[in-house]
């Protein structure tokens, strides 16, 4: 029993293939898609992708944020951007959150929802360089 | 009648145009190829982006308090108008259409009693309009940067678009685009942005539809897919104007090749008949020179 998990970009299809558990970074809390989950909609936080077969961990993705349609059978995941683990760069994001926090440093205290976009973006920018980290060579998963 | 050297002269001229729209072909050809590709892989995207709106959008129709990304602001007066044009020219009637349909449809709104602003996308429109109407250009882009299109400069368009949205600065935004059919052809349309049209719910399975469960609650996911939703649908237009404006000009420089074609044979028949009058006159010179020793 397998389900379908299939991840998106807006450029391109990333990755399609049959999988046992995909756990996936939700915006309040992780959460895994298995076969026969109840029908979810989500929307999710910058993080990691894990695509399982068993107990092994066959694929890792950093998205930085989307959405994920969970159903008995499949699962797509809308990612914003998305990228296979190893071919994240420590040194890109950190200059992406170096620019996001001076814009917030400079951004408007009272415009609440810009703030909270940033805020978003930060987030995400932070789980990348943590992911890019976890993904040089020599560290366990 | 033309002399001989000028005659040279001017097949000489037309062979260099076939070589160089005949080279353009090539090149459109090659491009139209990568932008097909393109366009197909962008597809599945839009696709889960549009099953999930219908999804979510079902599920708070008939509440009060919607977003305006989705509903509009109810009122139907200041138009904003988003032509896309490519922005380079030799491209056959792809650009003109777009420049056409966009004046009539500024003039019929305007007739109307509405008030139009127009933010062109891509040179061609811009330089078009600007003659026209400049006093309605709110701002304009190009259509691309650099060779291909970037998700960016549409997530870009669209996060403007918004913005302008939410300070009231219009009330309905229409994209006039040209719709990729075939190489052939490009038909130019209107797509209304905002309020947004909603697709009808084409999920086939039944069963499981009645049953989706929405993190965060269906509000807050509609109005961050809204955004996403107007970035991804500005996106597939793009790159279906970047396939049509190469298959456009591979199409005219196909034509333009043949037609140049035409002209050379043309010219050399003229040449070489030319070439004959001329001994003929010479011979007769001749002859009746040595007729009247």
């Amino acid at each position: 029993m397998s389900i379908k998990v299939k991840i998106v970009s807006p450029e391109k299809v990333l990755f399609a293939h049959d999988a046992d558990m995909a756990v996936m970074p939700g915006a309040e809390g992780d959460i895994a898609a298995m076969p026969d989950h109840a029908p979810l909609m989500l929307t999710l936080r910058g993080g990691v992708v894990d695509i399982y077969e068993g107990d092994v961990v066959t694929h890792r993705f950093f998205v930085a944020g989307g959405f994920a349609d969970i159903a008995p059978s499949h699962c797509t995941i809308l990612a914003d951007r998305a990228t296979k683990l190893e071919d994240l760069s420590v040194d890109d994001a950190e200059a992406r959150l170096a620019g996001l926090e001076k814009s917030y440093e400079e951004a408007d205290k009272m415009n609440v929802p810009a703030l909270d976009i940033l805020m978003g973006k930060m987030q995400s920018a932070r789980a990348e360089i943590e992911a890019a980290q976890s993904a040089i060579p020599g560290m366990s998963l | 009648m033309a002399s001989l050297k000028d005659l040279r002269a001017r097949i000489g001229s037309v062979k260099s145009t076939r070589k160089i729209t005949s080279a353009m072909k090539m090149v459109a050809a090659a491009k139209l190829r990568r932008a097909e590709t393109r366009a197909a892989a962008a597809r599945p995207y839009a696709d889960a982006m549009r099953r999930m709106l219908a999804e979510v959008a079902r599920s708070v129709a008939g509440e009060g308090g919607q977003p305006a990304l989705l509903t509009g602001t109810g009122q139907d007066k200041v138009h904003l108008l988003v032509p896309m044009s490519s922005d380079r020219g030799l491209a056959g009637a792809f650009n003109s259409n777009i420049n056409r349909t966009t004046r009539n449809l500024v003039l019929k709104l305007q007739a109307e009693g509405k008030t139009v602003k127009i933010l062109p996308v891509g040179r061609k429109t811009y330089d078009f309009l600007s003659r026209d109407f400049s006093d309605l250009i709110i701002d304009h882009r190009h259509l691309a940067a650099g060779k291909e299109i970037p998700f960016s400069a549409a997530a870009e368009l669209g996060e403007q678009i918004s913005s302008l949205l939410e300070k009231g600065e219009f009330d309905v935004c229409t994209l006039v685009y040209n719709q990729f059919r075939n190489v052939m052809t490009q038909t130019p349309t209107e797509m209304q942005l905002i309020p947004l049209a909603l697709p009808d719910n084409d999920n086939a399975d039944g069963a499981q539809v009645a049953a989706y469960e929405f993190e965060p609650d269906e509000g807050t996911l509609l109005s961050s897919l809204l955004p996403r939703n107007l970035q991804v649908q500005i996106y597939a237009t793009m790159l279906e104007t970047a396939a049509g404006e190469n298959g456009a000009r591979m199409t005219a420089m196909d034509n333009a090749t043949r037609n140049a074609g035409k002209a050379i044979d043309r010219l050399t028949l003229k040449y070489n008949r030319t070439r004959q009058t001329n001994i003929t006159n010479e011979l007769i010179e001749i002859i009746s020179g040595a007729q009247a020793v």
